[in-house]
């Protein structure tokens, strides 16, 4: 076994983790990167669409462009890129001193550290978890495999295609199977409203002229080699199947989009709490589980809907990360709860010391127009004209709003009609 | 040499195979209609070995020896052909009166058997046995000699020794009839070509019935389907069995069952449900299925796994013969034919026994005397694993094959170097490499994420391995997708 020694090393080669590793290497912590694929860049790598890097380069990239503009801060960073590095286990000896076991092409490696950024992804929900029932032919795809297949290895997964779920990532695949001739019959939504943003609504199915179908499920699939068709109903109030409202559609492919869950299984065998809400782990404004000097960021903390977040994140982990090696841990904070309110469906960071400025995520539980997205405890409120579940709700405050606001419990995030 | 075709290669006619390559004068092919072994009956089931107090050997002899005699030599048979298996020995739990009294019929049968162990167990030595077990439970009759396998492993694994040992498998061809000429089998007709054989056996699951027919014999046989659902759940559900669980039996069904596979995950079912004849490839799961094994599994375990933990749902079709009587008989008209069907529960229990049986029917049948080879191989290992094994183990692996250092699954932990190894079995052995065939293998793409993390990557594997295109390599009958991805807006796929 090979043994080596980082201050901090991140899990995870997409965005969050490279940015987390150029933060930490730019900082001056010694920092490893460890990725299970044979290269860098994660899951934008086979997003050949455009729509990344607004926030964080003030353009308009590919994901694909977008990788390597991190690829390339991550080589200038001097971070250490481990490649083909399976995370096999995590050693936590006391709370600053951590052994990340990997195995490797040249053998297991015992990366000796202080802090952990981790940064794994989420992965996609499947047929299975998402209830649907009849047969298991060749046919069924999830999104991220589709669009694997096709966009880096240049393989049609179908001709006719349903997808299910109208997340952003069933959208713009939709868009991408119409973009190389096949047929999309539907895009199936469960709930009254589409998953993803209005700008993909229209740019990835009105303008293919693909139907969405909302408040529908799909509930069984039917085939023996290869899928022949499924069949879809109605669904009520309660989002079971209405009985006498099936059909069918024909079709060869199906994809499910039914979206994202962070990808915690590690952290949880580390015994971190997790927030049945996001998924995630449950975290302090500087992004650290409740293993102390292990952080997360990006969609393994909370599923994100632009990748410009899950950069923020990894840079503000790593910034922990650096306080935490400093300081042999983090200063010790009395720490207040973030708690979700009215139409808030979760928030994230779960605490805040009121002692640095913070950055809040969050996700309303219904779609809602006029509305004020306020923390009553700080005097703070913001009017917005509307809310989705599909937009992520990012607040940031300042360290001013808590000298002004004084002692306090907690934090509410609610979302409240104007009036 | 006496030629023998074996029609269909689940574990039945696998185990026939290999039994008969331990005698000398026996030339034997294996006759398969889909790409590889197993497909059939043999994978989709609850894997348990029983013990053999379940079958009334007043009604059924032959099932009730050929089950205890099996369970007995599945012992052996795993660890000559490294199966992955457990013997944690089972608990038919009972909650009520009523089903006490049916429960205690079973320790009877167990005394008929000579099913050694089985007793009632109540209270405080139940909840020892079992600390899963739902409080609401009065007692169970414990068996300690069940156990449970990877039935699909078996398959391979068996299927692997008897290629070993000589034996031929012949995969895609689709038995079309049995030829028979002068009262004499001459060998089956299949959709790639003829097979000569001196005696032919049906081992053909589920079409037993359709082939027996073929060969001019038992007209009225007729082998219905019998559906059961499942649900497989994730390695690290709150509430895993010790031991294997089961509802009290009914007349159709050996009850639901909660158990922990061989490679940690909690499987719960079947149900039973007699589909029309004409059904035999209906092994779709259905809504009101899966929650009956819901409901029926909280019977039995304190706490039901989260619906978030579920991995898969399947179905498995068992193959139901008239009154439940297996069909196991050579015949003199025509000579040569050997039926070895409706083997239902225990069959994959009895697979040994029966395979033995069915070659002193054969030696017996047609005066061919039985001499044990000395040149006949017992063994077989199975694929080095990584999971399980500890950091300075894998180190090890690593530094003998560095393939072994690429994680290929990562739910499972699987290598590049156990992918790599069992597309080269499934060479060995005359068999197609397909996705499905290296899942059941080495479980890569049996996790949580259900493979969208690493069927590409299998896929390549499998392409690059065979030379052929990564769009054609099959996921089971289908290929994994249809061409370039330029090949629609050329005018269409092939």
């Amino acid at each position: 076994m090979i043994e080596r020694s980082f201050d901090v090393v991140v899990i995870g080669g997409g965005p969050a983790g490279m940015a987390a590793a150029a933060r930490a290497a730019e900082l001056g912590l010694r920092a490893a990167l460890v990725e299970s694929r044979d290269l860098l860049g994660g899951i934008p790598l086979q997003c050949i669409h455009p729509g990344f890097g607004v926030h964080c380069f003030g353009e308009d990239l590919t994901g694909t462009q977008f990788a390597y503009r991190l690829i390339d801060r991550v080589e200038r960073s001097g971070a250490e890129v481990l490649l083909r590095a399976h995370v096999h286990s995590v050693d936590v000896v006391a709370h600053d001193e951590k052994v990340v076991n990997v195995i490797a092409p040249e053998g297991v490696l015992k990366l000796r550290c202080r802090a952990i950024v981790y940064a794994a992804g989420a992965r996609e929900r499947t047929i299975f978890e998402i209830g649907v029932v009849g047969d298991r032919p060749a046919g069924v795809f999830t999104a991220g495999e589709a669009q694997l297949l096709m966009d880096l290895y240049g393989v049609m997964p179908g001709r006719e295609v349903v997808i299910v779920g109208s997340g952003d990532v069933g959208l713009i695949v939709a868009r991408r199977f119409a973009l190389e001739g096949a047929r999309v019959r539907a895009v199936v939504e469960i709930m009254p409203w589409p998953g993803g943003l209005m700008r993909n609504v229209v740019q990835c199915l009105t303008d293919f002229s693909i139907p969405l179908l909302l408040n529908h499920a799909v509930v069984r699939i039917v085939g023996k080699r290869r899928v022949e068709k499924v069949v879809v109903a109605r669904v009520g109030e309660d989002l079971k199947p209405v009985p006498g409202t099936e059909f069918e559609i024909p079709c060869d492919t199906v994809v499910v989009a039914a979206g994202l869950r962070p990808d915690v299984d590690l952290l949880e065998r580390m015994g971190a709490a997790i927030d049945p809400a996001t998924g995630g782990p449950v975290v302090n404004e500087l992004l650290e589980t409740t293993i102390p000097g292990v952080f997360a960021a990006g969609n393994a903390l909370v599923v994100n809907d632009l990748v410009d977040y899950a950069v923020e994140q990894g840079e503000r982990a790593a910034e922990g990360a650096k306080l935490f090696v400093e300081g042999g841990g983090l200063p010790a904070a009395d720490w207040k709860p973030v708690v979700p309110g009215r139409n808030v469906r979760f928030a994230v960071p779960h605490y805040v010391s009121g002692e640095r400025g913070v950055t809040i995520y969050a996700r309303v539980q219904r779609p809602e127009r006029g509305v004020l997205v306020q923390v009553p405890e700080l005097g703070l409120r913001r009017y917005v004209t509307a809310v989705r579940p599909a937009e992520m709700i990012r607040l940031e405050l300042g360290r001013e709003a808590f000298e002004r606001a004084g002692a306090l419990e907690r934090l509410t995030l609610e979302v409240v009609p104007r009036g | 040499m006496v030629r023998v075709a074996i029609v269909g290669a689940g574990v039945v006619g696998a185990s026939i195979a290999r039994v008969l390559t331990m005698y000398e004068g026996f030339e034997v092919v294996l006759v398969e209609r889909e790409p590889d072994v197993g497909w059939g009956v043999s994978k989709a089931n609850t894997s348990v070995i029983h013990p053999g107090h379940e079958e009334d050997p007043r009604e059924h002899p032959l099932r009730a020896r050929l089950c205890v005699e099996g369970n007995r030599l599945w012992r052996e048979w795993v660890r000559d052909l490294d199966i992955p298996a457990r013997w944690p020995g089972e608990l038919m739990v009972f909650s009520s009166p009523e089903e006490e009294r049916e429960a205690r019929r079973y320790v009877e049968l167990a005394r008929l058997n000579g099913v050694p162990g089985v007793r009632l167990v109540y209270g405080r030595e139940l909840r020892a046995l079992e600390p899963s077990v739902n409080p609401s439970a009065l007692g169970a009759v414990y068996a300690p000699t069940a156990g449970t396998i990877s039935p699909f492993e078996a398959v391979a694994a068996i299927v692997e020794n008897a290629v070993e040992n000589g034996a031929r498998l012949l995969v895609e061809a689709e038995v079309l009839r049995v030829r028979v000429e002068g009262g004499a089998v001459r060998g089956l007709e299949t959709t790639r070509g003829f097979v000569e054989a001196d005696i032919v056996v049906n081992a053909a699951g589920l079409r037993a019935d359709e082939i027996s027919r073929s060969a001019g014999v038992e007209p009225e046989f007729r082998i219905r389907p019998r559906r059961g659902e499942y649900l497989i759940f994730d390695e690290d559900v709150p509430v895993k069995p010790a031991r294997i669980l089961h509802t009290v039996p009914t007349p159709v069904t050996k009850g639901v069952y909660a158990l922990t596979t061989v490679h940690g995950n909690l499987l719960l079912g079947p149900t039973a449900e007699d589909l029309p004849y004409e059904a035999k490839d209906e092994a779709s799961t259905t809504r009101e299925g899966l929650e009956r094994v819901m409901s029926e599994a909280a019977k039995l375990l304190r706490e039901l796994p989260p619906a978030s933990k579920l991995v898969r749902t399947f179905a498995g079709l068992r193959p139901e013969p008239p009154g439940g009587r297996w069909l196991i008989k050579a015949y003199d008209d025509p000579w040569g034919f050997v039926n070895v069907a409706g083997i239902r529960s225990p069959g994959l229990t009895a697979a040994p026994a029966i395979a033995h049986h069915v070659a002193n029917l054969i030696a017996e049948a047609y005066g061919i005397q039985l001499r044990r080879r000395a040149d006949w191989s017992p063994r077989r290992r199975g694929i080095e694993r990584l999971a399980g094994r500890s950091l300075g183990e894998i180190d090890e692996m690593v530094r003998r094959n560095p393939d072994y250092g690429e994680i290929v699954c990562r739910c499972k932990m699987v290598s590049k170097a156990e992918v790599l190894e069992a597309v080269e079995r499934i060479r060995r052995i005359g068999a197609r490499p397909t996705l499905d065939g290296v899942k059941f293998r080495v479980q890569a793409g049996f996790g949580r994420c259900q493979g969208s993390f690493c069927r590409w990557r299998i896929a390549l594997l499998i392409a690059r391995a065979t030379g052929q295109p990564l769009h054609s390599v099959l996921v089971g009958r289908g290929p994994y997708a249809i061409g370039d991805v330029k090949v629609l807006l050329r005018g269409g796929a092939a």
